[in-house]
């Protein structure tokens, strides 16, 4: 069984539906990313693996681990799954090191000795050191999204979810976060990733999956995907993104 | 001119009544404070109540609506003379042994626990979901998410509101007078009464004001050296 796996998951808002049967393996250590329009479903698939969004059908698994039933543990899963969002989300009123340190202390039960040197380990990881007793507002969109990875990080999750992490920066700044993202392909973390950025999919995925009206209607490795696409709406996709230079 | 300075301001008067004033005034400031903290957690408790998730709270859901609908509807002097003469001949535990003090700082935090209530409701609200989101995330509870992310900044964006009903609470302590306990305003009362002259209410006045406004600058510096502190201005 794959580490990460759903089978046939439909998520409806009211009369619209976001997913309509999704099937997807992650396995330990790959990089999988969604590509895809906007409004095709790639963050609400984040959405409803972390359990923030319940889904109406169908079965996720993570670590041999059912997520959907009447009877999950979802604050127990909510350790095993680390997510970053678009927009960073960093707690405004917390400096840096208390946003990392938060949960390992209240979830975790660390103490706040163990919590601070693993927060401190971590920005160091990330290249901010120096901002542990910054408060966010006061860092670039970049070091926030890096506070952020951190943040995530300090759960030890066993697969991380980002979600268009590099779509609220400024071109400038994406290329730090990505890089974070690379290192963490290299020390084998399992992710799974809703992107914009196809080059950096091109680079790091071991798999790529196209995501349109709500289900994967291609996926392989990026190769494959983005040289020869089998489907019509997978090389129309990727024409408009060519079209507008991200390729 | 000179008989509406001899009404209003005639020093002589303001003199001889300020320390009977000041000896009620200082009752005023046991209310209105004790009234305060009752009420900041009174309203939480209303608020948090108000908000609960799922349907298994329906029902504290719907008692907390109809509290807060009920008590702010009731005017203050109202709610004070049922609780204030009415507890009193009653058997109702412990607060029908009330002091006329208790039971004026009871009806006044009933009131103003059901407006407060409102405020921090309005704060919680206020704070993007996003921010749960990510908390629940990270695999705090929704009552962690709520303590440690949701509610710090939601009070600090309703300060400046929760300041204007504690304002109203302070002044509103005067109408506990009307169950016989000599604060203040009826401490002023019984001096004008009986030298028929109306100085003593202006004293008062100036005892409520000189309290008030310099809690409100003192508030807008804190809230503006907290702002400072999270975002990039440093002054």
């Amino acid at each position: 069984m794959s580490f990460l796996s759903l089978r046939g998951v439909v998520k409806r808002f009211g009369p619209t539906t976001v997913l309509n049967g999704v099937d997807l393996d992650v396995e330990e250590h790959e990089v999988v990313c969604l590509i895809g329009a906007s409004g095709s479903g790639k963050s609400t698939l984040l959405r409803c693996i972390n359990l923030l969004e319940p889904v109406q059908e169908g079965e996720i698994i993570v670590a041999g681990r059912h997520c959907t039933g009447p009877k999950v543990e979802v604050d127990q899963l909510r350790r095993d799954v680390g997510m970053v969002f678009q927009s960073f989300n960093l707690f405004p009123h917390m400096s840096v090191l208390r946003n990392i340190t938060l949960a390992p202390i209240q979830v975790l039960g660390l103490s706040k000795g163990d919590a601070d040197t693993r927060a401190r380990d971590l920005l160091s990881r990330v290249g901010l050191s120096e901002k542990a007793n910054e408060y966010p507002d006061r860092l670039s969109g970049g070091q926030q999204q890096r506070v952020a990875i951190a943040r995530a990080l300090a759960m030890q999750p066993k697969v991380m979810l980002l979600d268009e992490i590099t779509s609220a920066l400024d071109p400038e700044l994406v290329a730090e976060v990505l890089e974070l993202v690379r290192e963490l392909a290299r020390d084998g973390m399992t992710m799974l990733l809703a992107t914009h950025e196809m080059s950096f999919a091109k680079e790091v995925a071991s798999k790529v999956c196209f995501l349109d009206a709500g289900q994967i209607l291609e996926e392989g490795p990026p190769a494959q995907i983005f040289t020869e696409p089998r489907e019509e709406r997978t090389q129309a996709f990727l024409k408009r993104v060519i079209a507008a230079g991200r390729l | 001119m000179s008989d509406f300075f001899h009404q209003f301001f005639n020093w002589n008067d303001l003199r001889d009544s300020f320390p009977l004033i000041w000896e009620g005034f200082r009752i005023n400031i046991q209310i209105f404070v004790i009234a305060e903290i009752l009420v900041l957690i009174w309203g939480l408790v209303l608020a948090l109540l108000r908000g609960l998730p799922g349907r298994a709270a329906a029902p504290f859901r719907w008692l907390a609506i109809a509290y807060i609908d009920l008590f702010r509807g009731i005017p203050a002097i109202v709610l004070i003379f049922i609780v204030g003469f009415g507890t009193p001949k009653t058997d109702i535990p412990l607060v029908s042994s009330f002091s006329i003090l208790q039971l004026g700082i009871l009806a006044l935090t009933m009131i103003y626990g059901a407006y407060v209530a409102e405020v921090y409701r309005a704060g919680i609200e206020s704070v993007h979901w996003s921010q749960d989101a990510a908390s629940r995330s990270l695999g705090l509870t929704n009552w962690k998410t709520m303590r440690f992310v949701i509610l710090p900044q939601a009070i600090r964006r309703v300060i400046p509101p929760l300041l204007n009903d504690f304002i109203g609470l302070q002044k509103d302590s005067a109408l506990v007078g009307v169950l016989g306990l000599r604060e203040g305003f009826r401490a002023a009362q019984i001096y004008s009464g009986q030298h028929f002259n109306a100085t003593p209410y202006v004293g008062l006045a100036l005892c409520f004001i000189v309290i008030t406004i310099p809690l409100t600058r003192v508030t807008d510096v804190l809230l503006k050296r907290d702002q400072n502190r999270m975002r990039g201005v440093t002054r």
